[in-house]
């Protein structure tokens, strides 16, 4: 089984990666781009966990270690 | 006063802060590995600058789980002080010593020189022998030092007198223009509630001989061995 777990900065959160990301893009052409957010994106192989339990693992793995929740958000996603 | 400094593999001002110590209290610290799940009885513990963990995740976020953090976590409960210097002030806040996160810097750079800082509390051992609104000049070396949280808390922060130290002009102005990472209200250190814990991004343990270029740092470490002697 494996969890996707994606890491964003909570709305309102100031973005200085995204935001230069998005001056890059312009740079290249792409004046469309009206703003970018960047995060993270982990990949979790759990083994054989039951699904239920490993959603609320990687949740509480989210809060503990994952995300800093006072400036982060996340998304949690298992597949079986 | 008896202290000891935390080493986490990537921590790099472990040796200037043991030199700071031990100069100014007199006392050789004990450097304790961060594998290591006891610390000897000391009166202060301090979580040096750096990039623990080669800054994996995030800034202190792998060092805040260290084995040895549940022991500092553990004395911190009890009053013991426990002063964080930049990476120390990331750890910190990482292992919810300290509220507010540390962020990317918001002009992206590493941004490494002096500073200006208002002294906004002395009532700490730790700043005990500055005075109110003293300014001073203190490096920063960070990539991570832009200071966030929540309305709520910042305002909790200024209303108990918790903001140790803000980012100002050398006329000691406190403009947004001075932060050299954009630092909610340009804050630079913080206490926590009994002011036994301290976090600061700047250096003063760089700056306590005028051979190193500036001895503001010194009465920093001469406050918390005042305070602390034995």
């Amino acid at each position: 089984m494996k969890a996707r777990v994606h890491i964003t900065l909570k709305q309102g959160v100031l973005d200085p990666q995204g935001k230069a990301i998005a001056n890059a893009l312009h740079a290249l052409g792409f004046p469309a781009v009206a703003g970018v957010r960047q995060g993270k994106y982990l990949e979790l192989d759990l083994g054989n966990a039951d699904k239920a339990t490993a959603e609320k693992d990687v949740r509480t793995m989210c809060e503990r270690l994952l995300a800093n929740t006072v400036i982060e958000d996340y998304a949690v996603e298992v597949l079986t | 006063m008896k202290s000891a400094v935390i080493v986490f593999p990537g921590s790099n001002c472990d040796r200037d802060v043991a030199v700071a110590l031990a100069r100014i209290s007199g006392s050789k610290p004990a450097m304790v590995w961060h594998g290591d799940k006891t610390i000897p009885k000391v009166d202060l513990i301090v979580l040096p600058g750096g990039f623990s963990y080669g800054d994996y995740l995030r800034s202190g976020a792998m060092a805040a789980h260290s084995p040895v953090m549940t022991e500092v976590a553990a004395r911190a409960k009890r009053g013991v002080p426990v002063l964080g210097i930049c990476n120390g002030f990331q750890i910190l806040t990482e292992a919810g010593l300290l509220p507010g996160a540390l962020m990317r810097n918001a002009g992206l750079h590493f941004v490494c020189r002096d500073v200006a800082l208002k002294v906004e509390s002395t009532e700490s051992m730790f700043t005990r022998r500055y005075s109110q609104g003293q300014i001073v000049r203190i490096p920063v070396a960070h990539a991570d030092g832009n200071y966030r949280a929540d309305a709520k808390t910042l305002d909790r922060l200024e209303g108990k007198g918790l903001v140790a130290l803000r980012y100002c002009g050398s006329d000691g102005t406190v403009s947004e223009k001075d932060s050299p990472n954009g630092s909610a209200r340009n804050i630079a250190g913080i206490f926590n509630d009994k002011r036994t814990v301290m976090g600061l991004m700047p250096h003063p343990e760089r700056v306590i001989e005028p051979l190193l270029g500036g001895s503001d740092g010194r009465p920093f470490f001469e406050g918390i061995a005042e305070a602390l002697a034995a």
